[in-house]
């Protein structure tokens, strides 16, 4: 941004400074600690001056807000026209007490809504398959079938809330139940808004909640993308997660390489199922988590915004703008919360919310301070929704936008975040791209030797965490928690069998049969899955035909 | 694997020193946070035990199973779901029953401090929660677990 002969000659006095005035203090009292690093081990420098950003062109590598390639953000008046989406994670228990939850967000300024599914829900069983014992209601809601899912959005008019739903494996077949309520309240299917996960990749990585092997699910996915682009325009289809790969324990590099390399293996088994990429490139989002190292998070989302651009525009040979623009939700880091002192973490959400919000983010999840205990109670989940209302409506951060850009530490820190995650994304299509790269284990393995190097550094007291390493108290703040009834299963597994007894098994036979045949050929899946759902047939079952016919995957147990 | 090591063990005469302590872990349940069984993982086999990790997803019979035939001393488990009130006890139940009761079960996880003297009155010898330093982890297994006779 500044002329070579300029940033040459303060790079000359910052030498001199060093050895100098710095020097002085230093041969005095050395610096606190050896050596100064981010969360994720990354080295930060005493000072950052013009010349670090010295290659730096404002027109080529910032730009302006809206435009490309979009470093500053990619709406053109951002939140000075519209705030980010208040999406609050929510699921637990039965359909019935997720919706009262819901419910009860949307009364309290929540603006959009995200769903938590139950792990049997999330690995394609029923409640009542011996797999879920002791499993349902606990970690997210129970949803076996269509029932479930008319009592989860009962009351809640789907053409004017958008909905996010944390789901992968089963990502088609929870979508079509959502289309079928969205089909029996008259809501039209154009007009739908919202998000499926559907992000399979980082499920091999990281996160976890697989069924079908890795070529399978990339053809569901690519259906629903077939699918979506003629009839839900409107619907996210991909939340390409770098989420979970953090939470697993990768760097913030790592993270933002992993998530960009998933996305461009979907675009281009997008391309190779012979849809035109600007058809539904601009339907694809992402999600990134927000950790603890302030100005690292603010780098990683503007460096994801303008790598992301140029591979579109560069590699895809997009034309479409919105095919270019990398929008995104944001979820604070669940892994940096401690069990200690849990009160803490309302201040630990609060700063990590604030560095979404600075970098930039579409929509945003705060988690509760109760997240390393349990599900969060309803007070614990407001004080989290109050925490990103508080940033919005009186820290005066939402005034300007990318208030941070020009940071001489923040452009030189998106400058080594692109530069890094890029060498990863070379390394990955050497390999083969994403699907092979898995199929080595390498990100895995790369973030299981981050997540154990992290938790050295901690053990050694290099990292330091309050309360857990550093100012530990023997008397822990106790704060309530929630408790998911024991009731929930019993009660839960009664529906589902009484879904089944009341429905026409006729038709639930003669659905799952077209399926069945339709997975054996190139079919879109979708229309054959709503019929099956529209029927009553359960997630368990409907997955049970496809495991038959696509196989399963199972994990590599590598440490 | 296995005998590839016991192998790498044996003294040039031919002497087997006393056998390594053998540890299983865990991942029961379908819930898919493994980032700190693998670490623990890790943490016991840089400690010198010999270290089994089942991969995830398992059954309390699938872990029962790979108890029995890798002959482990110790199993540690990981739950992260809420499951843990129906599982571990289903597994060291399952030991019983296979008469393997002297394999000392462990676990860890998101567990409320309110459920763990119920763990420990079923059988589960030591749980830890969120925190613990690696060091007390091996330290206890140290302690606590050794070879079956």
């Amino acid at each position: 941004m500044y002329e070579k002969k300029k940033t040459v000659k303060i790079a000359n006095e910052k030498g001199r400074w060093e050895k100098e005035t710095l020097g002085k203090t230093l041969s005095r009292s050395p610096g606190r600690i050896p050596r100064f690093s981010t969360v994720s081990d990354m080295e930060i420098a005493a000072l950052y001056t013009p010349d670090n950003t010295g290659e730096l062109d404002y027109a080529r590598d910032l730009s302006f807000p809206g435009e490309y390639p979009f470093t500053r953000g990619v709406q053109p008046s951002m939140y000075r026209g519209r705030l980010w989406t208040m999406r609050q994670f929510a699921g637990y228990g039965s359909a019935e007490d997720t919706n009262a939850r819901f419910k009860f967000l949307l009364e309290q300024g929540q603006t959009g809504l995200s769903t938590a599914f139950h792990f049997p829900t999330l690995m394609g069983y029923d409640s009542d398959s011996p797999r879920s014992r002791g499993e349902v209601g606990k970690c997210g809601v129970a949803i076996d079938s269509l029932k479930d899912m008319e009592i989860l959005f009962d009351g809640i008019p789907l053409d004017k809330v958008t909905t996010s739903m944390t789901i992968n494996g089963p990502a088609a077949m929870i979508f079509a139940m959502y289309l079928a309520v969205a089909e029996k309240q008259g809501a039209s299917f154009e007009k739908l808004g919202g998000t499926i996960q559907n992000d399979i990749l980082k499920e091999y990585i990281a996160q976890h909640a697989w069924i079908f092997p890795p070529e399978p699910s990339m053809r569901i996915i690519t259906d629903i993308l077939g699918y979506c682009a003629e009839r839900v325009p409107k619907w996210n289809t991909i939340s390409i997660s770098g989420y979970h790969i953090r939470e697993a324990g990768s760097t913030a590099v790592q993270e933002l390489a992993f998530t960009i390399a998933d996305g461009i293996a979907y675009v281009q088994a997008g391309i190779d199922a012979g849809i035109p990429v600007d058809k539904f490139a601009p339907r694809l989002s992402f999600f990134f988590n927000a950790h603890m190292d302030f100005f690292e998070e603010v780098a990683k989302y503007r460096a994801a915004r303008r790598m992301w651009s140029r591979i579109m525009k560069d590699r895809f040979k997009s034309r479409d703008e919105n095919s270019w623009k990398l929008r995104f939700h944001t979820q604070t880091a669940g892994c940096s919360l401690t069990a200690q002192q849990p009160m803490n973490n309302v201040v630990r959400v609060a700063l990590q919310a604030l560095s979404a919000v600075l970098g930039g983010t579409q929509s945003l999840h705060t988690n509760s301070m109760d997240e390393t205990l349990a599900l969060p109670t309803e007070q614990a989940a407001t004080v989290a929704l109050r925490t990103q209302q508080i940033i919005a409506e009186e820290s005066g951060v939402a005034n300007s936008i990318d208030p941070l850009g020009g940071s001489f530490l923040v452009e030189r820190l998106t400058d080594e975040m692109e530069e890094k995650a890029a060498a990863y994304i070379a390394r990955i299509d050497e390999m083969g791209g994403m699907v092979a790269a898995i199929k080595h284990g390498y990100p895995q393995r790369e973030i299981a030797d981050a997540a154990f190097h992290f938790q050295r550094l901690v053990d050694a007291g290099e990292k330091r965490i309050v309360g857990v390493n550093a100012y530990k108290m023997t008397e822990d703040l106790l704060i309530p928690i929630l408790k998911i009834d024991e009731d929930v299963e019993k009660k839960q597994v009664a529906r589902t069998r009484e879904v089944r007894r009341k429905r026409s098994a006729k038709r639930v036979k003669s659905c799952l049969k077209a399926l069945r045949e339709a997975s054996l050929s190139s079919t879109n899946l979708m229309p054959l899955l709503l019929d099956a759902t529209r029927e009553y047939a359960t997630l368990g079952e409907i997955c049970d035909v496809l495991r038959e016919t696509m196989g399963t995957y199972t994990d590599p147990a590598m440490f | 694997m296995a005998s590839a090591l016991a192998k790498s063990m044996e003294t040039p005469k031919g002497r087997k020193p006393a056998r390594k302590v053998r540890i299983l872990v865990g991942k029961p349940g379908l819930d898919g946070h493994d980032r700190g069984a693998k670490i623990i993982a890790r943490a016991l086999r840089d400690a010198g035990f010999e270290v089994i990790y089942t991969g995830l997803h398992q059954t309390p019979e699938m872990i029962v199973s790979a108890a029995a035939q890798e002959d482990v001393d110790g199993i540690g488990l990981s739950i992260l779901s809420g499951a843990h009130n129906y599982l571990f006890p289903r597994i060291v139940l399952m030991l019983r029953e296979k008469k393997m009761e002297n394999v000392v079960v462990f676990g860890g996880g998101i567990i409320p401090d309110e459920d763990i003297p119920k763990l420990k009155k079923k059988g589960v010898d030591r749980v830890f929660t969120p925190g613990t330093p690696l060091k007390e982890i091996v330290e206890y297994v140290r302690e606590r677990v050794k070879p079956r006779k």
